[in-house]
């Protein structure tokens, strides 16, 4: 069954506290990886990773770039699980 | 004083050992001819001919910060550790250009050597890539794989500027980074440097090929007694993992900030053997050249020796070659030259060796204290014959006077580097 939003946003908080270090309840939607959330380019491909295997998604790297904040990700997430 | 020959001085020392998580706990087990050797607990260790080792005492893990660590080397970690406490040490309490640094990030080196590199990332990654597939290899694996990873995230740490640099000489990588610090100082290309060495090598796959070198010891009954350079019956060396690191700084420079002075870091010798890719020349006729060229190259007076922090990993061939080497060159004066061993004790931390024995180094002269070669059941007749080993126990060092010493490191390849201090 897809994930909500919701459950995508959840999802990603973990990842990026477990990644960056940062609590789950600062990665909200408006949140940039890497302005506010400490994630930088090689750490991104962690959480595209991380992301990837936790929604059952492919994000190519060409479509990586797209993701600026955690509304963008969570947005493309909900778009493209299988 | 022309910049090219400055003065260069000790200022702050840390490490992270098998005897302990910092400088004091690592000294005060030197001091008390603690062993630092286990047996491997781990899975992988029970197929191994080699099952001991000396292990770090404190995990790096539980002192960097989470996000922090797992991005670094085991290597790196050990690293910074060190690192961070040498910073603190000599008195630097913001990193180089914040406010009341002490020191221009344009005047600041970083010099820290390894001998193998981030070899547990690098196949814990190929682990990784068998297992899980290429998706799923770490996009982190290449800057904390690469050799030079420690000495770049120890510059970050402190904003060095003036040049970032990673000698390679197997065991002798560590003491040649301090050498190479002591030359960025001497030549005016910066006032301080933090520098030493590091390793982190307790792997199966480089404990399977030092064991198939026949380069370590098998005495896996009985760990605390198996690292044993001068005795009769020594087998290898055991393999040690952490890391020693030095804040070398200019003396004018440390003059200026009222900086603690440890010692003076007077030189160093080094040579090549040109002999063997691993065996060492018997004689000891590399050692001899490094010897003869810290001489030339400095005011050291034989005279003041009174402690060498050997290499004497516990081989047969070479714990012998470096004592002929010393008496070689110093004759009657290596009777005056009290020899320790402390790899007794930490095991042999390849590249990391030549720092923390550094920062050994430094501690006897300051605390004027030698620390033992323990394990020592028979002294071997030849040692016995060519240097005053201080065995068992500590021994203390003359209480008056300037008194120097020298840390004596040589590595696969046939490197040999002695670096000298000396009182203040």
């Amino acid at each position: 069954m897809a994930a909500t939003q919701e459950e995508i946003v959840a999802g990603l908080a973990e990842i990026v506290n477990e990644i960056a270090g940062i609590p789950t309840e600062d990665v909200q939607l408006d949140k940039s990886f890497t302005d506010d959330l400490d994630v930088d380019s090689l750490s991104m491909v962690e959480v595209v990773v991380a992301a990837e295997e936790r929604f059952d998604v492919k994000i190519p790297d060409e479509d990586v770039k797209t993701l600026k904040t955690v509304g963008d990700a969570a947005d493309y997430i909900l778009k493209h699980q299988s | 004083m022309s910049p090219t020959n400055r003065t260069v001085v000790v200022t702050g020392i840390g490490a992270t050992t098998p005897l302990g998580g910092d400088v004091a706990s690592t000294w005060e087990g030197l001091v008390a001819g603690r062993s630092g050797v286990t047996p491997l607990t781990q899975e992988w260790a029970a197929e191994q001919p080699v099952r001991i080792a000396a292990q770090i005492a404190v995990e790096p893990t539980e002192v960097i910060p989470r996000p922090q660590a797992r991005r670094l080397d085991r290597s790196a970690q050990f690293a910074l550790v060190a690192a961070e406490e040498a910073w603190a040490d000599a008195g630097f309490t913001a990193k180089a250009g914040e406010e009341g640094a002490g020191v221009e990030p344009e005047r600041l080196g970083a010099v820290i050597a390894s001998g193998i590199g981030g070899v547990t990332t690098l196949l814990g990654q190929y682990d990784v890539l068998k297992e899980k597939g290429v998706r799923r290899v770490s996009p982190h694996t290449v800057p904390m794989l690469m050799p030079n990873s420690p000495s770049a995230n120890v510059g970050l740490a402190v904003n060095a500027r003036a040049g970032v640099h990673t000698p390679v000489s197997a065991c002798a990588s560590g003491a040649e980074a301090i050498g190479y610090a002591i030359e960025m100082i001497r030549s005016g290309r910066a006032d301080v440097v933090v520098a030493g060495g590091t390793e982190a090598a307790i792997h199966p796959l480089p404990m399977a090929a030092f064991a198939n070198m026949m380069a370590m010891s098998k005495n896996n009954e009985d760990p605390e007694g198996a690292s044993r350079p001068y005795d009769t019956d020594r087998d290898g060396f055991v393999m040690g993992e952490g890391a020693g690191v030095l804040i070398l700084e200019s003396a004018e420079h440390a003059a200026a900030r009222g900086a603690r002075v440890y010692a003076e870091a007077v030189g160093q010798g080094i040579s090549a053997d040109s002999h063997d890719i691993v065996q060492p020349e018997p004689e000891g006729r590399g050692i001899q050249a490094a010897l003869r060229n810290l001489l030339a190259s400095t005011d050291l007076d034989p005279a003041e020796l009174v402690h060498v922090n050997a290499h004497a990993t516990s081989t047969p061939a070479g714990d012998i070659a470096e004592l002929k080497g010393l008496r070689a060159v110093f004759g009657d004066d290596a009777d005056h030259i009290a020899v320790s061993g402390t790899k007794s004790m930490t095991g042999h931390l390849l590249g990391g060796a030549g720092g923390v024995e550094s920062v050994a180094t430094v501690l006897a002269l300051y605390n004027r204290v030698a620390p033992p070669t323990i394990n020592i059941k028979e002294l071997d007749p030849a040692a016995a014959g060519l240097a005053d080993v201080v065995r068992d126990e500590a021994r203390k060092l003359p209480v008056d006077g300037r008194i120097a010493a020298l840390n004596d490191s040589f590595g696969f390849g046939g490197h040999n580097v002695v670096l000298a201090f000396r009182t203040v």
